[in-house]
């Protein structure tokens, strides 16, 4: 049979709890979530054949597979540089299924990266930064005392606070909008618990004087899974279709993940705005199209960075279009509606493109109601994708 | 029962470098093995004549695999920096400044600034290079304010 060209959709979503100590391994992480996505769209686990996560995962494709009784597996891949590529794994999803390679891809994300180890911490072995990992440069980094995510983020971050005058207050607004909306979201581990600004100027600095304890994602245990399939199929399935209107992944050239450090200019994010491009090319779509937005903020610049890539607002003027109201419920682009990595869990992004289905299907605890919600940008950086309602 | 010494006494040891040392890859083991000489080399193409940083095998702008290693001048500014507070980092003694330099060769790369108290560090201040001991005997560039 010849192949045709299939339109892609996500059928079912699945997650753990979010904690600082899951107790289980982190396969066993990668399974319950796996099952509960598949258990959401009403697929068996057994009829998964395509499998994807991203680099810096420990859990094995082929132990996961075992886990879930996989029968006959078409497509696998790892996609490098971390939680840049989280949203890659929507753009292959969607690439595999559309060429007919695919019927149920699995993505997945499980990690154990409070309990087990420690993201946020000085590096115990230098493995990770080695060739194929997408983050060899940072190499470069390490004997001068850049050894943490936050390092490399603040001194990415740094030219472009210093060029447009955004102070570490400033800031603070991103900090205090995703605890907010992670306060009224019982699964997110700062459930309950918003913050001030007064707070965020009291916590601690991390790399001073740009980014405080506040600024930077959590370190979390849990694990978040995504199934594909195709959007004919989906319609068939237990939970209302989510479209995969567009995806793409964008790394332009002398860009790398996070010490990103030597492309021309320091204060912009050119991976943000080549997937922007590319995405909106790609999907006949713009901003002012979304209703929400997912945005992947390891630390709270890289949230202002991607708002002026994809066009939300102009450059520069990203703090002042948050401490406006414009990331809000009701205002011009509600963001991060679960949390975000900062307020919900750090799952690299994965939980994050999850409350983008949800706000599709009308299922989030913060709703956007003011809009019908069409359409959902959720992006990592270097990679990106527009889910929308059928 | 002591012996009084004569003469002056000797100089306290320095004390032993605590910074790590770099991980050498095959195509900056060049970059790396002049720094141990105090020597601060870059990667220019011996076709087009452009600097490259980090160095690589190939030319980005020509393809040319004729690669040249040129003394560079040393000279650059301080095109972004922090100064990490927690966690400390490994293998230093008081936090130091993680600044990105850009050489007056138009590359740029991760170093730190010394001899500088953290509250006089500006952007693009103007520095030159230097070098500090490693563990294990190695040395790596750093950059003072130029004088």
């Amino acid at each position: 049979m010849a192949r045709t060209f299939t339109e892609a959709a996500i059928a079912g979503i699945g997650a753990t709890e979010f904690s600082k100590e899951s107790g289980r391994s982190e396969l066993q992480l990668a399974a319950e979530c796996a099952k509960s996505a598949c258990e959401d769209a009403g697929v068996d686990p057994r009829d998964i054949d395509g499998m994807i996560t991203f680099t810096i995962d420990n859990s094995d494709e082929i132990g996961l597979a075992r886990c879930l009784g996989v029968k006959d597996l078409a497509y696998t891949t790892r996609i490098p540089g971390g939680g840049a590529a989280a949203a890659a794994t929507i753009a292959q999803a969607m690439a595999v299924v559309n060429a007919g390679l695919c019927k149920n891809v699995l993505i997945w994300r499980a990690m154990n990266e409070r309990s087990q180890y420690r993201f946020g911490q000085n590096p115990t072995n230098m493995q990770g930064y080695t060739g194929g990992h997408g983050t060899g440069s940072l190499l470069w980094c390490i004997p001068f005392g850049a050894m943490t995510p936050a390092s490399w983020g603040a001194l990415q971050a740094a030219r472009y606070m210093h060029t447009y005058g955004i102070t570490n207050a400033d800031l603070a607004h991103v900090s205090v909008l995703e605890r907010k909306y992670a306060a009224t979201n019982p699964k997110a581990w700062f459930y309950g618990k918003p913050i001030t600004v007064e707070d965020h100027q009291n916590s601690k600095w991390i790399q001073e004087p740009w980014l405080r304890l506040l600024d930077c994602c959590q370190e979390s245990d849990g694990g978040v899974a995504i199934l594909v399939t195709s959007l004919e199929r989906a319609k068939d399935l237990r939970q209302k279709p989510v479209k995969i209107t567009g995806a793409c992944q964008s790394i332009p050239y002398n860009v790398e993940v996070i010490s990103n450090f030597y492309h021309e200019d320091l204060t912009v994010m050119p991976e943000a705005q080549g997937t922007a491009k590319r995405l909106w090319a790609q999907t006949g779509l713009g901003p002012k199209d979304m209703q929400a937005a997912m945005l992947y903020e390891a630390f709270t610049p890289h949230l202002l960075m991607q708002l002026e890539a994809f066009g939300f607002c102009g450059k520069g003027e990203a703090a002042k279009f948050v401490k406006s109201g414009a990331l809000e419920l009701d205002g011009i682009i509600p963001t991060n509606t679960h949390g975000g990595l900062l307020g919900e869990a750090y799952i690299h992004g994965m939980n994050s493109m999850a409350e983008g289905v949800r706000q599709v299907r009308g299922t989030s605890v913060n709703q956007v109601t003011r809009r019908k919600v069409e359409n959902v940008l959720v992006s990592s950086g270097m990679a990106g994708a527009v889910l929308s309602a059928v | 029962m002591s012996t009084p010494t004569e003469g002056a006494p000797a100089a306290p040891a320095a004390p032993k470098p605590i910074r790590i040392a770099p991980i050498v890859t095959p195509d900056a083991k060049t970059f790396w093995e002049a720094c141990d000489r105090e020597e601060f080399i870059g990667q220019k193409c011996g076709d087009c004549g452009q600097f490259v940083f980090p160095p690589r095998p190939m030319c980005p702008h020509c393809h040319s695999l004729n690669r040249q290693e040129v003394q560079l001048a040393g000279t650059g500014k301080v095109v972004s920096w922090t100064i990490p507070r927690h966690p400390p980092p490994f293998g230093f003694r008081e936090a130091p400044v993680v600044a990105v330099i850009e050489l007056a060769e138009g590359i740029r790369m991760v170093s730190n600034v010394v001899g500088i108290k953290p509250e006089d560090m500006k952007m693009d201040m103007e520095v030159e290079v230097g070098f500090e001991d490693t563990m294990n005997k190695h040395k790596v560039h750093v950059f003072r304010p130029r004088t």
